[in-house]
Parts: structure tokens; C-alpha cells; sequence
């Protein structure tokens, strides 16, 4: 009888892992062809684009958030470092949009590696350190822009929101890039195990001399870098800098798809093509969701469902 | 001997709690001082009137976030929750004082109720638990004012309005409400088993259950209170403003954390006090209130010197525990 | 002699997961009486006591308990940010009319009570601002208070300065004479001889002996923990080390002076390279503490490292890379990374070395992962299995292998059998011969006398953290190491023995 029970246990376990380990492909599998079937005008080389460039920002952030979670850590102020990154924009844009884009990049990579310093060197738990930024990050953007929302003229910034390469929009194309980027980073280079065996097992990391506290500088800082890469392009496709909404709650759209695609919270793990994944099945609830004339009250409802399923279907990896 | 054989951790901890409480109070001290001297229109009893009830919300929010942050966690729905209570309160008015009032409560803290339920039982981390429930409550938000496009109103005659409006001396209601609160808070959290058991629990979790604190329990119970509180503190502002509005509390949890953590309750949990966070609402406020004396300095000031001192007090308390 | 038992227990035997933890254990525990508790890691002691306060339910035998229990554990298990009184009064805390607490009473209360165990600090202030000796008392004092009828007391003094320690005992031996039983879990022979009236030894989880402890003397007793019967060494065959190695060099590693209070003192250690040094001492003696303070994973007070005579900065990536290694202890927490495979727990520590400009080289990896798998016989269904899923024997083996693709001169070896079988033990103790033999320097920590005695060339033997003999050739006998273990009169460790502890 316990033999029974036992196999039973093992088979759910089994389940588990499959779920935790595929399910975000199945559910995306799933939305598209439900769309594909009751849902009018979704299956249009239109329609796709629209969504991918939606999507990019997002990605671009959670790419990452994941190399962050793959340390055990958590970074809140993505979304305050893209305001950050959106309001120094306009200040530099007069001396052309390759200057702006750096200072925005800059003003990232600061952000990231201070927030690294704080975890790192300072010993601070991740989610304290970066609340700081995410409290103070977003008011200071918006001292610096005196809260203005400002207009952007720069048409050889712009284009980067509006024009194309072969037909897939610029910012579609840099998403993906840094995906394949990031992928490689993660599985290829010392960088990326060595993140990965930090966040599994930091105590056997050191005693193994891994530069532990270089490493975890590192990521915050191409974190950072990220979130002010996917705040320059979301300026340039709104034609504004916006400090006041730019990145609003990034932190959780970012975390969610992450953790939809399968990288635990508890670190140890980076799956970039599931975090890919994970921003493809949000985009995809949300349009879904608009496309059958939900509001986005429900919408927003529904998102806070499947956040709290899918970290419950994560949380069982230890 | 030598003395760094014994863990450092503790007895630096108890230098941070005096220099973290007294640190934040001399700093309010001063800046009262400077204010009343620089600023004519600051001693004035309009503007201390004033400056208390915009404290007041504030403050009622916070002594929910000081018993959750002590346990260890942390609140990220609070701002949603905040603005829901008001909306509902709003809402409730039009069927008397009682609805208007216990509507906000109940469906506030019945979502701090879920909070602490899933943060409790299925051990998911606090802060995506309650970042959820954030969206989650900005959505029910939403779909009772189909879509944020209406503003419920509270008839200006009603007693509603009288809670959020009524002066004794001049004082609003509010910052009495939030007084009795601030006094009550420091009561359980010192004098109730309750109190000694978010202390435990935040303090050492592993020991707490080994000691026999019910963790769980007390776990539940601090969401469900600092749910609660968000939504009297919406109710109290909707009563004020005489609507409910909707575009308020984005970002209020995170003046309520700042607040808190300056006030020095440690933001890794087992110490911290009421009246620590009541300085701090205070200090906030205050800082905020000279901001907008100066006029020429944007308001959002408020939230990078938020961010900057939230930033001090946590690396200090870092460093003062190694 | 009371003859009343609080506590009996006949026949347990529990299993953990195919693992004999207790193997039909008889244990009586009579009214009054202090009854230590002894055995290596391992033994069962932390099973048994579980058993009798009722976390864990044997699986067979019986379990009569006449009385209430309390156990105070080796790590202080009170809040040690709340005050001594709150921690001391936690869910029974005096009360005035109104329900709520009364402060007053509460702190006078805790104030006169621990006066009697010779606490006389504020006990308004945290409990984390008193000395940890101080703070194992309020744990104490808590237990009792309970209204105990028998305390367990597991390692209280590990931690505790020697003044502490007399602190403790006096209260012991006040709870004593109130009435009230003590099972006292320690490894130091001193305490346990001035106690303890009864004595269990624990050994692969059996009840190896029971009886009067002033009766047997020290020497028996450490004979007793560590030591395998000749029967049963027959039985399963002497271990799988070869002879003594040849080392005539100089010191490729010398630590002089190692001490972080109150873990170690003063510990010297060198070796040559080619040589195997053993470190042997009880549990609690330091040998850990010694080992990760050569490697640099554990603060000092003072000491210093030399490698080929050159001083190395205290931190792990000096050490490494100056080519000093270690294997952990605990596999699970300090050594493997168990999400990760078998190919990158084996090259985790040489990455560097593999790769160009931070790009890993994937041909290099497979090639030297292939090299040691083959040669060190592990056995995996690819190097992609993760790491979690091999046995203890095998988990070993990629830990070594991921030191020795690092190239070290110096090995630090942390009980490198334990936990794994017997077949696995022999491969992995054939090893560590192969090893030295080829020249690398070896430092072997171990709880079983016959792993070092076959394995090590030079003996250091630690008590109490501190060095408590050297022993080589002629004196590499079961006998030498366990008279110096044991603190009994020897010759040249007795004089070195007084010269440290005049120091202090």
C-alpha cells in the first residue's frame, strides 16, 4: 500500500518537474491556438509584429532579472532605473542620439553596479538593497526631468522605435539578439557558470575560490545595463521621455515572466529561452484577454492569478 | 579575552537600536527646529494642522507595514489596498456611515487575509505574494469604477464626511484615529503575547517554532492587520476628500516601508517600534512640507531623500551588525 | 544509587531512508542521576535523543518517558534580539488585571531567577548583547523553569569560554542536586568526568556500553567511541591504504600558530610534499576549524600559512590559488552544487583555466572530465547526470576530481569517507595513496582511528583545539593516539601540553 503511495508521490513529483520545466511552452502552445480558432484577425503577420514589439522592453528587462534570480537575488529597481535611463535622454540628445543612448546606458550600468556593491560587498539581502532605488530611483528621474513629460524630435532616435530590418521592427531584433546574447553568456562563458553555481550553492562556491563577490557585481550591473537598453527603446517608440510612468511595475512583469518560465527563485538555474517564453505568454494572456473585449481591470486580475501559480508551481524545486 | 569570539551580531544590534531610534527623532528634532526658523509659514498653526493629517493616513498605513516588516516580511499591496478602501468607502457611503466604513475593512482585509495565508502555508516569498495581490487589488479597483472612469462621490452632509472632515481644536478626526491606532499598535506589540511572537518570529523563525510560537498564525495575522489598516486609512482619505479617488497610492507602500525603516525597525525583521515609525511619518512629512515651502523644489524631492535615508539606515544597520 | 527511571527506552531501532540511525538501543535514564552521552558523528546521539523527546517515532521498540523533558541545544535557540527576560518568560509571560504583560513583575521576576544561575547582567537589554555562555544559561534556566523533570543538554559548552563553562557546570550540578535528570552530550573528557556518574557510548548506532563512568577509564572510554573491535576489524578487512610514503623534502605547507577563539589555538601543522598527515582528536577538537583555516574560510585571530615557504593572504582564492584545495566536510551545503552536473561540479574550480576570454572551451571540458571519470572510477550514466542524483561515494569522487583538475601541491582531505560505502571507501582511500605517492601533499581528517593510523604517515593530535601530540613511526599505534586523545600522562606531548597552556 505504501509502495503504492509511494509511486503515486513520485509520479506527481514527476508532473511537478515536467510542468515547472515545460509548462510555459505548453501554455503558450495552448493560448495561440485557442486565439488561432475563436479569435478574429490574431493569426496576421500584422498582429504578430504588434505583439513582438510590445513584448521587447519587457524581454529586455527579464533577461536580466533572470541572470539576478540565477543568484538567488532579486532586483526591484529595474523599473526605477528605467526611468532613471528615460530622463537623462532628453539632456543628451542635443549632442545626438549616440551620446544619449550611452548616458542612458551609463546611468544603468551605475544603477546595476551599485546595487551589486550594496548586495555584494556590503552583505545587504538583495530585496533590501535594491528597495532603496526603487523608492528613490524613480523621484529623482523625475527631479531630473523637473516632472516633465518631454517630446522627442530626434528622428534618427526615433526610428529606432519605428523603423525596420528585413520587416522586424529594430527593437524586436535587439530583443532577440540579447536574448541569444545573454544565452550564450549564460552556458558558454566562465561568467555565466560561475553565476549559476553562486546561485545553487553559494557556501561550495567560495570554498571552491570562485570570485563570488565580482560575479554578483557583474550581474547587477548588466541588469542595470538592460533595464536602461529596454527603457531607450521604450522612449523611443513613445517619442517621449515619460519618467513618471516609464517601467511602472516592471519589476513584476519582469520577475513573472522569469519565473513563468521556469527559473526557481531560489536561484541555481538560468533558463533563457523560458524567460523568452514566459514575456511570449504574458503578451500573449493580455492580448488575449483585450482581443475578447476583457477590460483591463480583468486583465490585471487574471495576471495576478498566474503569477501566484506559477511561483506556487515553482516554489515545490527544494 | 577576546571579545570577537562571541557573535558580533547582537551586540551591535543593540548600538543600531539606539542610535537608529534616537537618530531618526534628533533628525525630526532638528529639522522642526530649522524649518520654524527658516520658514515663517511653518509654525503656524494652519500648517502644523495640516502637516499632522497628511501624516495621519500615512501613519495609519505604516503601523501595519512596522508589525509586518518586524515579522521579517514586507507589503507591497498596501498602496493598491489603500486606494481600494477609499473607492469602496465611497461606494458604501451611499448606504450610511456603517457600510461605508466596514466595506473598506472587510474586502482590505480579507486580501491581507490571502497575503498572509499564502505567505504562511506555501512558504512563496513576501514580496511576489504581496506584488500580486498589488495587481490583483488594482484590478478590483478598476472594475468597480468601470475602468477608473468613475469618481464616486460622498455626500457632502453625511457623517461619513464628518470622520475624515470633524475637528476637535482644529485637529481632524484622522490624526486622533491614527494616534489611538499608533498607541494601540505599541501596546500589543509590547504588551500581548502577540506582540512578543512577531517579535519571535522575525527575530530567529527557526527558534520562534522550536519555542512554540504559533508562526504561521502570527503571520496570517500581521497581513490581515496591515490589509486592514490600508483600507481604513483609504476609507479615512476618501471621508476626507469626499470621493473616492482612484489614481492615489501608487508608490504608498513604498513611503510606508521608507517610513518604517526609518523609524528604525529593522528591515530583516525581529525589532522595531511604533513609535520609531510614527517619527518617521513625521520626519517624512515634515520634509516633505518644507519642499513645497520652498516652492521652487519639485515635490518628487520627497521621494529621492525617502530613497537616500532608506539607503543610510540600511547600510548602517548592516555595518553596526558585523 | 536512585533506582526510580524517568526515562527507559528498550529495543529502538529507526531508519532513515535505508540507513540505520539507531540499531535496537537500550537507554534508562534513572531520577537524579547525570548520564552522559557520547559518540563520534554519526553515532546516532542526535536520533536517540529525538527519539526520547518524541520528534521522531522509532520504528520499533519501546519509549516510556515519567516526566517532562527539555532540551537545550549546542546552538543557542532563543531570539537574540528580544530581551533576556522576553526570551526567558516567551508564552508564559506574567500578566496584570487587564490581560496585558506586566513588564515590571516579568523583568524583576527573570532578574531574581537568574541571579541563580550567576546571570547578573540587565535583563531588559537583548539577549544577543550577552556572552554566549551567558545566553546557553538563559536557555537553560528557560528549560528548567518548564518545571523539567530531566534536561538534555546537547554540546552546551562547544561554544563557551572556560569560565563560561565553569559557570555552567556549577548550575548542573545545582540541577543535580535538586533532583532533577541530565543526559550531557559532550566529546570533552574533562567535563564529562567531573559530571557525569553513568556514561552511554553510541557507535553506528548501537549501544556499544553503558554503565558507571568513574569506573572506566578515559583511555577505554575513547577506545569505546572510536575505535572497531578486533573481531570486527577482522570482519570487514583492514583499509585499502598502502604503505607509508617516502617525504623527505622540505614542508611544501606549514601553518604555524592557527588560532580563532575558542575553536583552535595555536595549531601547527606542516607537510612535506608526497606525505599523508593525519589529524586526529574527538569531534569538537578542531580538526574542521584547522583544515579551513588553512584554506582561509575561517577568520584568525593570529597564524600564519606559508606554501613553499611564501606567506599566503588569508582568503580561499590565495589559498587556491597558491594551490591549496579542500574537501568539505558536508558535502551537501560546502561542496556539491546540486543543480548543476557532473561535468560542471568537476570543472567549477578550474574554469578560469579552460577557457579563452571567458569563453569555455566545451572539447577541453570533455576531455579532462573524461580523464577523471575514468581514473577515478566514477560512476555516471553521462557527465550531464546532475550531481544530486549520485551516491555519496560518487558525489566524493567528483569533488575530488574537481580539486585535482586545479592542479593543487596541497590537498586538505575532510573526512573524505564518511557516509559512503564500504566499496566506495576502499576506492577512495586507494586514491588518496595514489595521490601522495605522486607527490602531492595530503592532509587527512578523519573519525576512525584506522583510516589515519593505515593511511596517514605522521599523526598531529588535537584536544580542546589545540595541539596535543605529534606522533610518527614507532608511535603510529591505536594505543599512542588514543592515550593522547584521551589526555592521559605521555612523555613529549605532556610537556608540550603544560607550555600551551601557560600561555593562556
Amino acid at each position: 500500500m505504501t509502495l503504492t503511495a509511494d509511486r503515486t508521490a513520485t509520479r506527481t513529483a514527476t508532473r511537478t518537474r515536467w510542468l515547472q520545466d515545460n509548462g510555459v511552452y505548453l501554455a503558450v502552445v495552448v493560448l495561440l491556438l485557442f486565439n488561432a480558432l475563436f479569435t478574429a484577425n490574431f493569426l496576421t503577420l500584422g498582429n504578430f509584429t504588434t505583439q513582438l514589439v510590445q513584448a521587447a522592453p519587457v524581454l529586455i528587462v527579464a533577461l536580466g532579472m533572470a541572470l539576478v534570480i540565477g543568484t538567488e537575488g532579486v532586483d526591484l529597481s529595474v523599473g526605477a532605473v528605467m526611468a532613471l535611463a528615460a530622463a537623462i535622454i532628453p539632456l543628451y540628445l542635443g549632442a545626438g542620439p549616440l551620446v544619449a543612448i550611452t548616458m542612458a546606458l551609463v546611468v544603468g550600468l551605475l544603477a546595476g553596479a551599485f546595487n551589486g556593491f550594496l548586495v555584494a560587498r556590503v552583505g545587504i539581502q538583495p530585496i533590501v538593497a535594491t528597495l532603496a532605488l526603487l523608492v528613490g530611483g524613480r523621484g529623482l528621474a523625475l527631479v531630473i526631468a523637473n516632472g516633465q513629460l518631454v517630446q522627442l524630435h530626434d528622428p534618427a532616435f526615433l526610428a529606432l522605435g519605428t523603423d525596420d530590418v528585413l520587416g522586424i521592427p529594430i527593437g524586436v531584433l535587439l530583443a532577440g539578439l540579447l536574448a541569444l546574447l545573454v544565452a550564450g553568456l549564460t552556458n558558454r562563458t566562465t561568467f555565466g557558470r560561475q553565476l549559476v553555481a553562486i546561485g545553487g550553492n553559494r557556501k561550495a562556491a567560495t570554498l571552491a575560490g570562485l570570485p563570488v563577490n565580482r560575479v554578483l557585481v557583474g550581474v547587477y550591473a548588466i541588469c542595470g545595463v538592460l533595464a536602461a537598453v529596454a527603457s531607450v527603446l521604450a522612449t523611443s517608440r513613445l517619442a517621449a521621455s515619460d519618467p513618471a510612468d516609464m517601467g511602472l511595475l516592471m519589476e513584476l512583469s519582469a520577475i513573472t515572466a522569469v519565473v513563468v518560465g521556469g527559473t526557481p527563485l531560489t536561484g541555481g538555474k538560468v533558463r533563457v529561452l523560458g524567460t523568452v517564453f514566459g514575456v511570449i505568454l504574458m503578451q500573449l494572456v493580455r492580448a488575449t484577454l483585450i482581443k475578447h473585449n476583457l477590460p483591463d481591470s480583468i486583465a490585471q486580475m487574471i495576471q495576478a492569478a498566474i503569477i501566484i501559480a506559477a511561483v506556487y508551481v515553482a516554489r515545490e524545486r527544494r | 579575552m577576546i571579545t570577537t569570539t562571541t557573535p558580533a551580531v547582537p551586540r551591535a544590534a543593540a548600538r543600531t537600536k539606539v542610535l537608529q531610534r534616537q537618530g531618526a527623532a534628533v533628525a525630526l528634532v532638528l529639522m522642526v527646529a530649522v524649518s520654524w526658523l527658516v520658514f515663517p509659514r511653518f509654525g503656524s498653526l494652519d500648517n502644523l494642522r495640516d502637516l499632522a493629517l497628511q501624516g495621519s493616513f500615512l501613519a495609519v498605513i505604516a503601523i501595519g507595514m512596522t508589525f509586518v516588516i518586524i515579522t521579517g516580511g514586507i507589503d507591497l499591496s498596501v498602496g493598491s489596498l489603500y486606494a481600494l478602501g477609499g473607492v469602496l468607502a465611497a461606494w458604501g457611503s451611499q448606504y450610511g456611515f456603517l457600510v461605508a466604513l466596514a466595506l473598506p475593512l472587510l474586502v482590505c482585509g480579507l486580501i491581507g487575509l490571502v497575503n498572509g495565508l499564502l505567505i504562511a502555508r506555501t512558504n512563496m516569498a513576501p514580496f511576489i505574494v504581496t506584488l500580486a495581490s498589488l495587481l490583483f487589488a488594482r484590478g478590483l479597483l478598476l472594475a468597480i469604477t468601470d475602468e477608473g472612469s468613475t469618481t464616486y462621490k460622498i455626500a457632502g452632509d453625511s457623517a461619513f464626511v464628518e470622520l475624515g472632515r470633524g475637528t476637535v481644536l482644529g485637529f481632524g478626526y484622522p490624526i486622533f484615529i491614527a494616534a489611538v491606532l499608533a498607541v494601540l499598535g505599541g501596546m500589543v506589540l509590547n504588551r500581548t503575547s502577540f506582540g512578543q511572537n512577531v517579535f519571535a518570529t522575525g527575530g530567529a523563525e527557526q527558534s520562534a517554532i522550536l519555542l512554540g510560537v504559533p508562526v504561521a498564525r502570527t503571520k496570517i495575522l500581521v497581513y490581515t492587520t496591515s490589509g486592514t489598516l490600508a483600507g481604513l486609512a483609504g476609507a479615512l482619505t476618501a471621508a476626507y476628500l469626499q470621493s473616492g479617488v482612484t489614481v492615489i497610492g501608487v508608490g504608498t507602500e513604498l513611503d510606508a516601508i521608507a517610513v518604517v525603516v526609518i523609524g528604525g525597525t529593522l528591515l530583516t525583521g525581529g525589532m522595531g517600534t511604533v513609535l520609531g515609525t510614527v517619527i518617521g511619518v513625521g520626519l517624512i512629512k515634515v520634509i516633505q512640507n518644507v519642499i513645497n515651502q520652498i516652492g521652487t523644489l519639485d515635490s518628487n524631492y520627497q521621494s529621492v531623500v525617502s530613497g537616500v535615508f532608506l539607503l543610510i539606515v540600511v547600510v548602517l544597520q548592516r555595518i553596526l551588525r558585523r | 544509587m536512585p533506582t526510580d527511571p524517568v526515562i527507559e527506552v528498550a529495543g529502538v531501532t529507526k531508519t532513515f531512508a535505508g540507513v540505520r540511525a539507531l540499531d535496537d538501543v537500550d537507554f534508562t535514564l534513572h531520577r537524579g542521576e547525570i548520564h552522559a552521552l557520547v559518540g563520534e558523528n554519526g553515532a546516532g546521539k542526535s536520533t536517540l535523543i529525538k527519539v526520547l523527546t518524541g520528534i521522531h517515532t522509532p520504528d520499533a521498540g519501546r519509549v516510556e518517558r515519567h516526566g517532562h523533558i527539555s532540551t537545550i541545544y549546542q546552538e543557542v535557540n532563543l531570539v537574540p534580539l528580544m530581551s533576556v527576560a522576553a526570551n526567558l518568560f516567551l508564552g508564559r509571560e506574567p500578566r496584570n488585571r487587564f490581560g496585558l504583560i506586566d513588564r515590571a513583575r516579568r523583568d524583576a521576576e527573570a532578574s531574581e531567577l537568574l541571579r541563580g544561575y550567576g546571570i547578573t547582567a540587565d535583563v531588559r537589554s537583548p539577549l544577543g548583547t550577552l556572552a554566549v555562555g551567558e545566553q546557553q544559561m538563559v536557555a537553560l534556566a528557560r528549560a528548567v523553569e518548564a518545571n523539567a523533570d530531566v534536561v538534555i543538554m546537547d554540546e552546551p559548552t562547544s561554544s563557551l569560554e572556560p569560565r563560561e563553562v565553569e559557570t555552567l557546570l556549577d548550575v548542573v550540578r545545582k540541577l543535580h542536586e535538586e533532583g532533577i535528570a541530565i543526559i550531557y552530550v559532550s566529546h570533552r573528557m574533562d567535563e564529562l568526568y567531573r559530571i557525569c556518574d553513568t556514561v552511554t557510548v553510541l557507535r553506528d548506532g548501537r549501544n556499544v556500553h553503558s554503565g558507571s563512568l568513574k569506573e572506566l577509564p578515559r583511555i577505554e572510554l575513547v577506545s569505546l567511541m572510536l575505535g572497531r573491535s578486533v573481531g570486527e576489524i577482522e570482519k570487514h578487512g583492514t583499509t585499502a591504504f598502502g604503505e607509508s610514503h617516502h617525504a623527505d623534502a622540505q614542508p611544501v605547507l606549514e601553518a604555524q600558530g592557527l588560532t580563532s577563539r575558542p575553536r583552535i589555538r595555536g595549531v601547527d601543522v606542516s607537510i612535506r610534499p608526497g606525505e599523508v598527515v593525519g589529524l586526529a582528536g574527538l569531534l569538537g577538537s578542531g580538526r574542521t576549524e584547522t583544515a579551513k583555516a588553512i584554506i582561509g574560510a575561517l577568520p584568525l585571530d593570529h597564524g600564519t600559512v606559508l606554501v613553499a615557504g611564501k606567506p599566503v593572504p588569508h582568503n580561499v582564492k590565495a589559498a587556491t590559488r597558491a594551490g591549496i584545495s579542500m574537501l568539505a566536510e558536508d558535502r551537501k551545503t560546502e561542496g556539491i552544487i546540486p543543480n548543476l552536473s557532473v561535468r560542471e561540479n568537476i570543472v567549477l574550480a578550474a574554469l578560469p583555466r579552460l577557457s579563452r576570454f571567458g569563453v569555455i572551451s566545451r572539447s577541453k571540458q570533455d576531455r579532462i572530465v573524461d580523464t577523471f571519470v575514468k581514473r577515478l572510477r566514477i560512476k555516471v550514466s553521462s557527465p550531464e547526470q546532475k550531481v544530486a542524483e549520485l551516491s555519496g561515494g560518487n558525489q566524493q569522487k567528483v569533488l575530488l576530481a574537481r580539486w585535482l583538475c586545479t592542479e593543487p601541491k596541497i590537498l586538505l582531505l575532510d573526512e573524505p569517507t564518511r557516509g559512503i560505502d564500504v566499496g566506495a571507501k576502499a576506492e577512495v582511500q586507494a586514491l588518496i595513496d595514489e595521490l601522495a605517492r605522486e607527490g602531492l601533499a595530503v592532509l587527512l581528517i578523519s573519525s576512525e582511528l584506522d583510516e589515519l593510523l593505515d593511511g596517514a604517515d605522521r599523526l598531529v593530535v588535537l584536544r580542546d583545539g589545540e595541539v596535543a601530540g605529534e606522533l610518527e613511526g614507532a608511535q603510529l599505534t591505536r594505543e599512542h593516539v588514543l592515550k593522547a586523545i584521551a589526555a592521559e600522562v605521555m612523555d613529549d606531548a605532556d610537556s608540550r601540553q603544560n607550555s600551551h597552556q601557560n600561555s593562556h
